[in-house]
């Protein structure tokens, strides 16, 4: 906790309340991954945690870093745009992975049409 | 006062971000076929790259925010590997 003392009150309550609110989305996207049923249903769950969770927690260390130093700490929008840029990527090599092993063994439940 | 808000909804967040951990590493052991567990495996780094991020809020240093930088990279080339290999059965055609 070195330095957190000459904080704002300002700035310690939005940080608060932006940390707060991006783990309870990160949890209850995680909890959705673990109680979702089928598998198509549980990719859209982890996405809260990726978008909202990771918003929220950037920006909370930006504004509680920035009063700190009094001047803009922008780096860690290096780690948003990497999370935003890579998790839409990720996801649709993994659906089309599903939907291959899914198709290969035809298994019922499969949405879309059907393999020719 | 506001600090002490701060200490307290920073211990908040860990708590949360390491449940959400569980919940991940919980659907890595039941997931019924091999996309579940590399979609638990996705979550997991990404939960763990937040928690590193509150590490670092709390700690006030910079270390922590480039250990994240690095997990979100890694993590992301990690993923494509695997769904890749579930794909084709091999990583580099």
């Amino acid at each position: 906790m070195n330095g957190m003392a000459e904080l704002p009150a300002w700035a310690a309550l939005v940080t608060a309340i932006l940390l707060v609110v991006g783990a309870t989305m990160t949890l209850i996207g995680s909890l959705g991954l673990l109680r979702l049923n089928s598998f198509y249903e549980r990719l859209h769950a982890p996405t809260l945690g990726t978008t909202l969770g990771t918003g929220c927690i950037a920006l909370a260390s930006m504004i509680c870093f920035s009063a700190l130093q009094t001047r803009p700490v922008l780096h860690e929008i290096l780690i948003v745009v990497l999370v935003t840029v890579t998790t839409p990527v990720t996801l649709m090599i993994l659906v089309r992975a599903a939907l291959f092993r899914d198709r290969a063994e035809s298994t019922s439940g499969v949405p879309g049409r059907d393999a020719t | 006062m506001s600090i002490a808000l701060l200490i307290w909804s920073l211990a908040l967040a860990q708590v949360f971000l390491a449940l959400a951990m569980g919940a991940a590493l919980l659907r890595i052991l039941r997931g019924p076929r091999a996309q579940d567990r590399v979609v638990g495996l996705d979550t997991l780094y990404v939960n763990a790259m937040l928690l590193l991020l509150t590490f670092g809020i709390a700690s006030g240093g910079t270390l922590y925010f480039e250990a994240a930088l690095i997990i979100a990279l890694l993590g992301f080339v990690g993923t494509v590997a695997l769904a890749k290999f579930l794909l084709r059965g091999e990583v580099i055609e």
